[in-house]
C-alpha cells in the first residue's frame, strides 16, 4: 500500500504548524468549547430536565436527567472538534490559503500533509472534550476513575471523525457545500445518537440505525467511563473506531490525491 | 552529474500536451532560463522538476535522482518559489519563514538564524511582525524568494521571481542569484523580462506550445537568430519591403514598422536611403526580446 508507506514522521511538522496557529488565536478558540456546552447543561438539563421526573435507567445505574446528559455532550464535543477543524478548516488551508501547495514543496508528502491534518483534528477533539469534561466533571457529572479515559477516547474517537471530514473535504466543490454533510450526518448523529435520550426508547430498528453511527459508540463510551460502567460497549466501540477510521483515512488519502495531484 | 537530466519529458492534461516530449541537460552551478509565452508549458516544467506534478512520460532526473523514486530527497536539496502566491496567511512574514524550515527538518536556533538573515538581505526586517495580507505585492514576492532560501538548497526554481517588483527590488534580486551563482547554486529561472533572462542566465530555453524551439547562451542566439544590428523603420511603404525582400535581407514587417535583422546597418541604412524617404528610422543593438519575437511570433497566443 503506497498510500500508507509515504507517511511519515513528517506529518508532525504540518501539525506543528496547526498548533502554532492555534496557540496564536486561542483567546478566540478557547470560550466556545467551554461555554456551548454549559449552556446546553442548563438549558437542557436544568430547564427541560425538571421536567423528567423519572430517573434514566442506564447500564444498571439510574441516572438524574442533566447526569444522563453530561457525558453526551462531552461526545458531542468530541464529534465537532474533529469535524469542524477538517471540514471547513482543512478545506480553507487547502482551497484559499494554498498551504497544501506551499508544504507540498517541502520534503513532506501529501499523505503527511492528510496524516497532519487529521492528526491535528484529532487534537481539537482531544483539547475540547478535556475542557467539557473538567466542567461536567467538577459538577459531579462524570465520576473517578473511569473519567481519566475519556481523553483517550476523544483522541481517538477524534482521529475517526477528522478522517470522515477529510473524506468530505476531499469531494466538496466550494465552502458552501458542506452544509450537505452536516445537514445529512452531523445533525442526525447530534441528536439520535443516544446524546439527549437513551437508545432504548426507540423502537427495534432504530436502535440499530443508531448502532451504525459513529457517534452512538462515542457517547455510549463517555458514558460508561463516566460512571464506571464497564460492559460490552468499550470493547465494540473501540473496534467500531478502528475500522471506521481504517476505512475513511485510507479513503480520504486516495480521494485527496485524486483531487490534487495534478 | 547534471543538475537536471529531461528525456522526451512529457505532461497531458485530460488529452492536452502542456509539454511535449521535451529534452534539455542543466549543468551543476548554472543559471538556466525558460522563457516562452503564456502557456507555452514553463511553469508546469518547473513543477514536474520539483515533483509537484508527475511525470506522464519521458525521463527526468534531478541532482542524480530519479522524480518519481525520491521526491523527499529532491525536494530536501531543492527550493522553490513558486509563480503564485502562497505564503501562509496564518503568519507573520518572520514565521513564515521559521514554520517553513521547520518542514526541512531545521532546528529552530537555525531556522531563526536564517530566517533574520533573509528578512535582512531581501529588505524586510522592519516587517517582520506584519501579516501576510498587510504587505504589499512586491514584498510578497520578496518573502516567497527568501523562503526558497530557508533549506540553503543545491538548486533554486524561480518561477518568475521578479514579476511585480520594483526596479530596486529587482537588482536585489539580481545580485542574489549571482552570489547564488558564485556558491555553485544551480538556479533555475523563468521570466518574461528578456533583459533580465540575457543579464542572469548562462543558457535558456524558449519554449512555445509544450516544445522548445531554441536552446543556447543568450549572446549566441542573438547572433545566430538576428544578428549584430536591427533596423527599425517607421511607416514603411511596400516597395521598400518588395526591395528589401529582393535584397535578401532578413526582415520583418508588423502593423507600423520594418524590422531588418543585419551585421551591417549602416550600410544598408545608407542603401535604403538612397532609394527610398525615410521620415523615421533607428539602428539598435539586437536583443533577446527580438530573439524571442521573432521565434515565437508577434501575433499574442491565445
Ligand atoms: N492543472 C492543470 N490542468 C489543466 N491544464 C493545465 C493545468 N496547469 C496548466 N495547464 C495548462 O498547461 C499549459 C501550460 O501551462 P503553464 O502554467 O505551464 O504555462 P507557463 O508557460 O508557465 O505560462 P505563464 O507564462 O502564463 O506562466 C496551459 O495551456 C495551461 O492552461
Ligand atoms: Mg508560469
Amino acid at each position: 500500500m503506497t498510500l500508507l508507506s509515504n507517511i511519515s514522521w513528517r506529518s508532525i511538522a504540518l501539525w506543528k504548524r496547526n498548533r502554532d496557529v492555534f496557540l496564536f488565536t486561542w483567546k478566540t478558540n478557547f470560550l466556545p468549547p467551554f461555554l456551548e456546552p454549559i449552556l446546553y447543561l442548563v438549558a437542557m438539563g436544568l430547564g427541560f430536565g425538571a421536567l423528567i421526573q423519572a430517573d434514566i435507567e442506564y447500564g444498571g445505574r439510574s441516572l438524574e436527567y442533566i447526569k444522563f446528559l453530561a457525558p453526551g455532550l462531552v461526545a458531542i464535543s468530541i464529534m465537532y472538534g474533529a469535524f469542524f477543524e477538517c471540514s471547513y478548516g482543512s478545506f480553507v488551508r487547502m482551497y484559499y490559503q494554498k498551504t497544501f501547495d506551499a508544504v507540498l514543496a517541502t520534503p513532506l508528502s501529501l499523505e503527511d500533509i492528510i496524516a497532519g491534518e487529521i492528526l491535528w483534528g484529532a487534537t481539537k477533539s482531544f483539547i475540547n472534550a478535556t475542557i467539557v469534561l473538567a466542567v461536567v466533571a467538577v459538577v459531579g457529572f462524570s465520576e473517578m476513575p473511569g473519567l481519566l479515559l475519556i481523553p483517550v477516547v476523544a483522541f481517538a474517537g477524534g482521529l475517526m471523525f477528522a478522517s470522515l471530514a477529510m473524506l468530505f473535504t476531499s469531494l466538496v466543490p466550494n465552502l458552501d457545500s458542506f452544509n450537505y454533510p452536516f445537514f445529512l450526518f452531523i445533525t442526525p448523529m447530534f441528536l439520535f445518537s443516544g446524546t439527549f435520550f437513551p437508545l432504548s426508547v426507540l423502537p427495534g430498528w432504530g436502535q440499530q440505525l443508531a448502532m451504525a453511527l459513529p457517534l452512538t459508540h462515542i457517547s455510549n463510551m463517555a458514558r460508561d467511563l463516566s460512571y464506571n460502567i464497564w460492559d460490552a460497549d468499550m470493547i465494540i466501540g473501540t473496534a467500531y473506531i478502528a475500522l471506521f477510521t481504517a476505512i475513511t483515512f485510507l479513503g480520504s488519502v486516495y480521494l485527496m490525491k485524486k483531487r490534487l495531484v495534478k | 552529474m547534471p543538475a537536471v537530466r529531461a528525456e522526451g519529458l512529457t505532461k497531458m492534461f485530460d488529452g492536452f500536451k502542456a509539454v511535449d516530449a521535451i529534452d534539455f541537460q542543466i549543468e551543476e552551478g548554472e543559471c538556466f532560463g525558460f522563457l516562452g509565452p503564456n502557456g507555452a508549458g514553463k511553469s508546469t516544467t518547473m513543477r514536474m522538476i520539483h515533483c509537484g506534478s508527475p511525470v506522464t512520460s519521458g525521463k527526468l532526473e534531478v541532482l542524480g535522482m530519479d522524480v518519481n523514486d525520491s521526491p523527499r530527497q529532491i525536494k530536501q536539496v531543492i527550493g522553490v518559489a513558486p509563480q503564485e502566491n502562497n505564503l501562509d496567511p496564518d503568519f507573520t512574514v518572520r514565521r513564515n519563514l521559521t514554520v517553513y524550515g521547520r518542514y526541512f527538518d531545521i532546528p529552530n536556533g537555525e531556522c531563526g538564524r536564517r530566517a533574520d538573515r533573509l528578512l535582512e538581505f531581501m529588505q524586510l526586517s522592519e516587517k517582520r511582525d506584519e501579516m501576510i495580507p498587510e504587505i504589499s505585492g512586491g514584498m510578497k514576492r520578496r518573502l516567497i524568494i527568501a523562503r526558497a532560501m530557508m533549506n540553503e538548497p543545491r538548486m533554486l526554481i524561480l518561477d518568475e521571481p521578479t514579476t511585480g517588483l520594483d526596479p530596486q527590488a529587482r537588482h536585489l534580486i539580481w545580485e542574489k542569484v549571482r552570489e547564488l551563482k558564485r556558491q555553485k547554486v544551480t538556479v533555475l529561472l523563468t521570466t518574461h523580462y528578456m533583459d533580465e533572462a540575457e543579464r542572469l542566465c548562462d543558457r535558456l530555453v524558449i519554449m512555445d506550445h509544450g516544445k522548445i524551439i531554441l536552446e543556447g547562451r543568450p549572446r549566441e542566439l542573438i547572433d545566430r537568430v538576428i544578428g549584430a544590428d536591427v533596423l527599425e523603420i517607421d511607416v514603411p511603404g511596400d516597395e521598400m519591403e518588395a526591395y528589401v525582400k529582393e535584397r535578401g535581407w532578413q526582415y520583418e514587417r508588423t502593423i507600423d514598422r520594418l524590422l531588418v535583422y543585419t551585421d551591417q546597418g549602416q550600410r544598408v541604412v545608407a542603401e535604403l536611403k538612397e532609394r527610398f524617404s525615410m521620415s523615421y528610422y533607428l539602428i539598435r543593438n539586437a536583443t533577446l526580446e527580438d530573439v524571442f519575437l521573432r521565434s515565437t511570433g508577434r501575433a499574442l497566443v491565445e
